[in-house]
């Protein structure tokens, strides 16, 4: 019935329309939806709006979700770019916050910057280990790193989960499975009433937009995304650069593990993380690997999910009815995506087909 | 009867802003050889991937039979008699003949062996193919996997065959082969389309000839008494000078001596056995031989990309053997190489001319920053000087057309100031004007004292371009021959496997 064919590139205007179309058509198909559980979707609208930015408080806890969001999308984006497929965002998250914690129970009384400074590089580095395992297994072996990288997401979250429970319990929490808070030093400062990971997200922003245009190093990861063949007829010591992409890329990750540990939780927990290293490849994409793009996508990202788990309790709608209201606007942008580069045309049944007599 | 068995009408297809066929008319009759002719990018595939059903027309009507049809697939195209030929050829290498003919097919769910074998003896019979059909395909050689497809689609009932650049695989000989079988099927009131870009076969199978040229219908031409001159002109759109010059200079000393070296491929098969030659300064060398006989590798293998297990590869008494690419240039080695695989190796296809340039040169850039004005002013100049058509240095090369990838790739490795280029295919795919200048380029650095090294598959070309021709087959060298002095035939002889020596005594 339909074809799909390839369609010569959109002017950007027109991107921006068909984007802005795919939004309100998911508004309307999410309406249907809205009904069907009993609700006014203008009122809910309202109310995910107003979930957002009802407040100053809530502003801020909207973006306080943004930076871990940006921060992990462009982490992985370093790694995508390479056709590097890192799924694992989630475990270099979790294993980033437990090398930060390490440092924050044990060298409590250091200088206030001085500990910051070493949690941050030592999540950085453990996040960087981590992701490296996949990639040497990959240059090395030719392994997978889709399911190597996921299936380590699981072993990070057991043995953080092996931790709370174990041998990092806090003994002061009446038996309650916790590891102790952080102490003052630990914790990171604040700008304008906002922990300064958001200022961390817009440097890293420039820094990767940079590494992309500007340095040796993302000119090698370009061209061995696009073609390993040109890269080793150019000199390219692929495996090195490989293996240093995906440091980097693990590294940014591990930091955002820092982040949430120290500014948000003030201690690690096993739930850290929630799937912030799997939401972060959607903003990855939506933001079509062009690292300036990913503070705005991460931050819509976010009002998406501020607003549906405001809705669950000004509504009391459930948290999985919610969540199909956020899937389905994802869906709707990433269909965007298609037909800005796809068109679709009707075929001609009239005309005699298949068997021949 | 209507002699017509098929009729295209007003065909159109367009991929993105590309018109690879634009509002096509042209019939073909029962029982003709029909081939079409266009230099590469004139639509001739496109339009034979819509007759079979794996492209489908943005417009047009396609009639067989005096009924219209839709091809939707290449399923529907067989049941419409039409069975397509890939260059590419589509067989299972681990299945004997037998299972390939019959996979995919309809029918009941058990398979009466010696029925089947019985049917395909007697195609055999008839079409004077020697085939076993319980062979498996691995066995086969190439020539004779092709005839197993032809076999498998005549055994589908196909009475339109269209076969995709058959001889570019094939020697002299066995293309002689190829067209005996033709020639049975169209005594079988068969139709044969045939896509090529080669004159000299077109004339001599053919009965009427259609040429394409960018996409659209220039003519059908009855094969008689035609000079390939008017063909070329058709196809060209322009007359043109066919002449290819072989520039005298006085050879220098050796640049480059490979002595015997051992190439396996990736599945540790003989790729190069025992490859023994050498460059002058001065010289061009080609290399002859069918398709996958071992010239990617001999090319890869003295840039560094292949790993050789045994022998010496000197250049200028230096042997690279065991040395990657990095520190072959790290040895202050100036060599240039033009792969085959222009977009897919030589240059970063989505990238735009800058950082295709950039791409030779970015390593020589101290600290961890990139500056791209030297790389930009290198664009800016090769632009300009071999008038490369693009909107600007900040295109990306895939959009450009293969005549100016080419000129990038070839331009950019020819500003390095090479003493030896290795170029593999170089004008494949080009249209006349810009293989020319390909060759203007190359006959101008071997005037300057540089080696080159030019993997060809136009036995003619080769002969009037090289000073010398080294032929390769089964990864083997069979021979290496002034390029003036050997015949077609004997050329075609030695890339069958026989070596030099016989090939020349039986003169």
């Amino acid at each position: 019935m339909f074809r799909i064919s390839k369609r010569a590139e959109m002017k950007r205007t027109h991107q921006g329309l068909v984007r802005i179309a795919a939004i309100l058509v998911s508004l309307v198909a999410m309406s249907g939806w809205i009904v069907a559980i009993g609700h006014n979707p203008l009122m809910v609208y309202k109310a995910m709006l107003d979930g957002c930015f009802g407040s100053t408080y809530r502003v801020l806890e909207t973006i306080k979700y943004t930076i871990p969001l940006g921060l992990a999308a462009l982490g992985v984006m370093l790694a995508f770019k390479m056709k590097f497929w890192n799924i694992g965002g989630e475990g270099q998250i979790l294993m980033g916050a437990f090398a930060a914690t390490y440092f924050a129970l044990n060298f409590s009384d250091m200088p206030k910057t001085a500990l910051l400074l070493l949690m941050m590089i030592s999540a950085m580095i453990m996040g960087g280990l981590w992701s490296l395992i996949p990639a040497i297994f990959k240059v090395s072996f030719g392994t997978n790193e889709t399911v190597f990288t996921l299936m380590l997401n699981y072993i990070a979250l057991k043995y953080i989960i092996y931790l709370q429970y174990g041998p990092w319990k806090d003994p002061m929490a009446f038996g309650f499975p916790k590891i102790p808070n952080f102490s003052d030093n630990a914790i990171l400062p604040k700008v304008f009433g906002l922990h300064i990971g958001w200022i961390i997200l817009l440097l890293a922003t420039v820094v990767v937009y940079v590494i992309f245009h500007h340095t040796k190093i993302g000119f090698e990861i370009a061209v061995i995304g696009e073609s390993e063949n040109t890269a080793k007829y150019a000199g390219m010591t692929v495996r090195r650069t490989v293996m240093k992409a995906v440091f980097l890329s693990g590294g940014l990750c591990g930091l955002v593990g820092m982040i949430q540990a120290s500014a948000v939780s003030n201690t690690l927990t096993f739930e850290l993380s929630s799937g912030i290293g799997y939401d972060a490849i959607i903003v990855a994409w939506l933001s079509n690997m062009n690292p300036m793009m990913v503070p705005l996508v991460a931050f819509l990202f976010a009002i998406l999910s501020q607003g549906a788990s405001f809705i669950q309790t000004a509504f009391q709608i459930p948290q999985s009815a919610a969540e199909i209201i956020q899937g389905m606007i994802l869906i709707f942008a990433l269909s965007a995506e298609f037909f800005i580069r796809y068109k679709l045309s009707l075929v001609d049944r009239s005309a005699k087909g298949g068997q021949h007599a | 009867m209507n002699e017509k068995v098929v009729e295209l009408k007003g065909i159109t297809k367009v991929f993105g802003t590309v018109r690879a066929s634009d509002n096509i008319t042209v019939s073909f009759n029962y029982g003709e050889v029909h081939s079409l002719l266009g230099e590469n990018g004139a639509g001739k595939s496109t339009l034979m991937n819509i007759l079979c059903g794996i492209y489908q027309p943005d417009s047009g009507e396609i009639i067989i039979r005096g009924e219209r049809a839709i091809v939707r697939s290449p399923r529907d195209a067989i049941s419409h008699g039409v069975g397509m030929i890939h260059q590419h050829l589509k067989l299972v290498e681990d299945h004997t003949v037998l299972e390939n003919m019959i996979a995919g097919q309809k029918g009941s769910f058990f398979i009466r062996k010696s029925k089947l074998e019985a049917e395909i003896r007697a195609l055999c019979d008839h079409y004077d193919i020697q085939v076993d059909p319980n062979t498996k395909i691995k066995d086969l050689s190439i020539a004779e996997k092709q005839r197993v497809e032809i076999l498998k689609v005549l055994y589908r009932g196909a009475r339109i065959l269209i076969l995709d650049e058959p001889t570019a695989v094939l020697t002299p000989q066995e293309t002689q082969n190829l067209f005996k079988i033709i020639k049975k099927m169209r005594e079988d009131n068969c139709t044969i389309l045939i896509i090529t870009h080669k004159l000299d076969e077109v004339l001599e199978i053919s009965d009427r000839i259609t040429v394409l040229r960018k996409g659209k219908y220039i003519d059908t031409l009855i094969n008689e008494n035609l000079e390939p001159r008017t063909l070329t002109d058709k196809m060209v759109g322009k007359s043109t000078n066919l002449e290819i010059v072989r520039e005298e200079v006085k050879p220098g000393d050796n640049i480059l001596e490979v002595s015997k070296i051992v190439v396996y491929n990736h599945e540790n098969a003989h790729a190069l056995f025992d490859v023994s030659f050498s460059v002058k300064k001065g010289e061009i060398l080609g290399v002859a031989g069918v398709a996958g006989s071992g010239q990617k590798e001999l090319c890869e293998a003295i840039a560094g990309l292949q790993r050789v297990t045994e022998g010496s590869i000197r250049f200028n008494g230096e042997d690279l053997v065991g040395k990657t690419p990095r520190k072959i240039i790290d040895m202050g080695i100036s060599m240039s190489f033009v792969p085959e695989d222009r977009l897919g190796m030589g240059l970063v296809s989505s990238m735009d001319i800058t950082d295709n340039v950039l791409l030779k040169e970015y390593n020589r850039q101290h600290g961890v920053f990139l500056s791209r004005k030297e790389a930009k002013k290198q664009a800016l100049d090769l632009v300009d000087k071999l008038s490369i058509d693009t909107p600007s240095v900040d295109t990306a090369v895939r959009l450009l057309s293969g005549g100016n990838i080419q000129k990038v790739l070839l331009g950019r490795e020819i500003e390095t100031q090479p003493e030896l280029i290795i170029t593999a295919y170089p004008v494949r795919g080009l249209d006349v004007g810009s293989a020319h200048k390909v060759y203007d380029l190359l006959n101008v650095q071997k005037q300057k004292g540089v080696g080159v090294i030019f993997v060809g598959e136009d036995l003619d070309v080769l002969r009037a371009f090289c000073d010398r021709i080294m032929v390769l087959c089964n990864g083997k060298v069979t021979g290496i021959v002034d390029a003036d002095k050997v015949s077609r035939e004997d050329l075609g002889y030695m890339m069958a496997g026989r070596h030099m020596d016989e090939v020349m005594a039986d003169v």
